[in-house]
């Protein structure tokens, strides 16, 4: 009898999923070191590892980097390690979202935080702000659009899954005809405004990456502490209701979360669509829809495709980073759909 | 497996100081109670008074908008009466700690969702509940032996364990519904609650249902399924009628399944027969 009985926060058996995280963790060390050796100066990946290693030590000592571990440390580094963290970001929060809203086709932008981060984005650049306050702005205007959402779609104490959907819809095109509006205005800058809203993430230092990194760490942070929850919810409202899950404050918490995450995310590299939407369903195929497992594997798999996804559109003609994610995400997702036609 | 089951009937009866009635018989009921439930600005249920006892499987019968659904869900907890009460085990139901409400009242929704990508067992796992978690949200205990022992029992009595490691979306309708059946029956509840459990199943797989069910009540749970089919529904221990949010009839089949009742409730000229013990109900028309 006991010897059948496994641990189902590793289920499905522990024995199969094992390699396939461990070749997932493969692939994420490998995209780091490739992203960072692959540019203008090519670094072979074993001086890859050895100037992170010693940029490791140094940070403890104190001590001087020197030739290539400048350039590891202070041009490439921080490009990829905000790409790991907006890729993450984007992954937990889509896969979040498709488990709060039971549907498989919310991904972290549905309530409005993209066209928000955007309009945000567009008022700074065509006003002519510093380049440094952007982001912020971004941020202000992506929150802004996610509490008018939630405000708009609130019944009494209670947000209505398909209200919130609808109000997001509705908030996103508002703020989008102002974004046109303003991009059509300002048109010298308009090359400017595409540029961040098709996301980029040549800018990022490490300044930027401090900045993102309490957003996601708290954001992600919660939504994997309620995974058992919302898994529960996977049963539908009521019968979560039924087994105890207080399902309302569930909805509020993994909205504030994720889109608290996102907005960071969207307000320092732009819109990177499609990472959101397509990570969840690849990790769901493979690692089952279990959210103790779904969501940080997602969060590797996501960040390991978006740096590589900017490593293309910084080799590439693509050039954008955001533009590489939908090509290759568009006719990922039709792939996966006509699979699940012809199961 | 026993420890489970003491924990349970501790938290049944943790005493309410002011009942003067007989906790005997107190103790051993779902009860409704003059209770009006609001749909909107709709009457849904209006001075309902009913008990369902434990170890008693109760229909509730009705035609479309007779109120069955929202009593349901009234008795559950998951909506408020405008007046009335319910009593659980002798106690308002709204002094229940959530925690314990959710283990002693099991619900099994109308068509209710399984995540297709999931294992079996992993959704008969989620029947453990969330009440006892940090501001219901958050499992503050360890998953148990004792857990992995009440999702096996579950599995085992539904005749779902051959295929616990399946994942739902391989699964037929039927199967299906066996494996909700699990999941509500792993918290080991006291009552369990059924909106149409037979809803879209062919004839054979909603027997089974009724099967599995019925060995629960043999065992001491006290059931109460909202049931379309008239003669699924005489196959229950006890029916009640609903009629426009109120109480028709209330008894046994062979009370509340008369000719008189059924064009009262249902608007229909109906012929119920008795055969090989049982009763069928003949439509006419």
């Amino acid at each position: 009898m006991l010897s059948t009985i496994h641990d189902p926060r590793s289920i499905p058996p522990p024995r199969r999923l094992l390699p396939r995280t461990l070749a997932l963790l493969a692939v994420l060390l490998a995209s780091i070191v490739l992203a960072v050796g692959l540019g203008s100066v090519f670094i072979p990946p074993s001086e890859v590892l050895g100037a992170l290693w010693r940029g490791l030590l140094s940070l403890g000592s104190g001590a001087e980097l020197s030739g290539n571990d400048i350039i590891v440390w202070q041009i490439r580094l921080p490009r990829v390690v905000m790409g790991l963290i907006v890729g993450a970001c984007l992954s937990v929060c889509g896969a979040a979202f498709q488990g709060v809203f039971r549907n498989p086709l919310a991904d972290p932008y549905l309530l409005g935080v993209a066209s928000g981060g955007a309009l945000g984005a567009t008022v700074g650049i065509v006003a002519g702000w510093p380049r440094s306050s952007i982001p912020l702005s971004a941020l202000a205007f992506a929150l802004a659009a996610v509490g008018t959402t939630l405000a708009l779609s609130r019944e009494g104490r209670r947000f209505p899954p398909t209200r919130l959907i609808l109000a997001g819809v509705v908030v996103g095109s508002v703020l989008s005809a102002f974004t046109t509006f303003l991009i059509l205005r300002g048109e010298d800058r308009a090359r400017q405004v595409l540029a961040y809203t098709l996301g980029d993430l040549g800018f990022s230092g490490w300044r930027d990456v401090v900045t993102v990194l309490p957003y996601a760490v708290i954001g992600c942070g919660v939504l994997m502490a309620l995974a058992r929850a919302l898994d529960t919810l996977q049963l539908g409202d009521l019968t979560a209701r039924s087994l105890g899950v207080p399902v309302e404050r569930l909805r509020l918490l993994v909205v504030l979360a994720a889109s608290a995450a996102t907005a960071a995310a969207v307000a320092y590299v732009g819109i990177i669509g499609f990472v959101g939407l397509v990570v969840p369903h690849l990790v769901r195929l493979v690692w089952g829809a279990g959210h103790r497992v779904l969501l940080p594997v997602s969060a590797v798999a996501g960040a390991a495709l978006l740096v590589l996804a900017d490593l293309l559109s910084r080799t590439t003609i693509l050039s954008q980073v955001g533009v590489v994610t939908t090509l290759l995400g568009g006719p990922f997702f039709l792939w996966l759909l006509a699979r699940g036609r012809s199961d | 497996m026993t420890e489970i089951q003491d924990i349970q009937i501790q938290v049944a009866q943790t005493p309410e100081p002011q009942t003067a009635e007989p906790q005997s018989l107190e103790h051993q009921t779902l009860e409704a109670r003059a209770l009006h439930v609001r749909a909107g600005t709709f009457a849904a249920v209006q001075d309902v008074n009913a008990t369902f006892p434990a170890g008693v499987f109760t229909a509730v019968i009705g035609p479309n908008g007779a109120g069955k659904s929202t009593l349901l869900r009234a008795l559950l907890g998951l909506s408020t009466p405008e007046r009335g009460e319910v009593r659980l085990l002798g106690r308002r139901l709204a002094d229940w700690p959530r925690a314990a409400r959710a283990q002693t009242l099991a619900y099994l929704a109308q068509g209710e969702g399984l995540p297709d990508t999931a294992q079996v067992r992993d959704v008969v796992a989620l029947g453990r509940g969330a009440g006892a978690w940090r501001w219901g949200l958050i499992p503050t205990r360890p998953w148990t032996d004792a857990d992995e022992l009440a999702v096996t029992d579950a599995l085992t009595r539904t005749d779902t364990l051959r295929f616990e490691h399946r994942r739902v979306s391989e699964l037929s309708g039927g199967e299906r519904q066996r494996v909700s059946l699990a999941r509500a029956l792993a918290s080991q509840p006291r009552f369990l609650l059924l909106d149409e459990p037979t809803n879209h199943l062919d004839l054979a797989y909603a027997l089974d249902v009724v099967r599995y069910v019925r060995c629960e009540v043999a065992g001491g749970l006290g059931v109460v399924a909202v049931l379309h089919d008239l003669n699924l529904a005489a196959r229950a221990d006890a029916l009640l009628l609903l009629h426009e949010g109120r109480v028709l009839a209330a008894g046994s089949p062979a009370e509340v399944l008369t000719p008189a009742l059924l064009h009262t409730a249902y608007g229909i000229q109906a012929q119920v027969l008795r055969h090989e013990g049982r009763l069928v109900v003949l439509p006419q028309g």
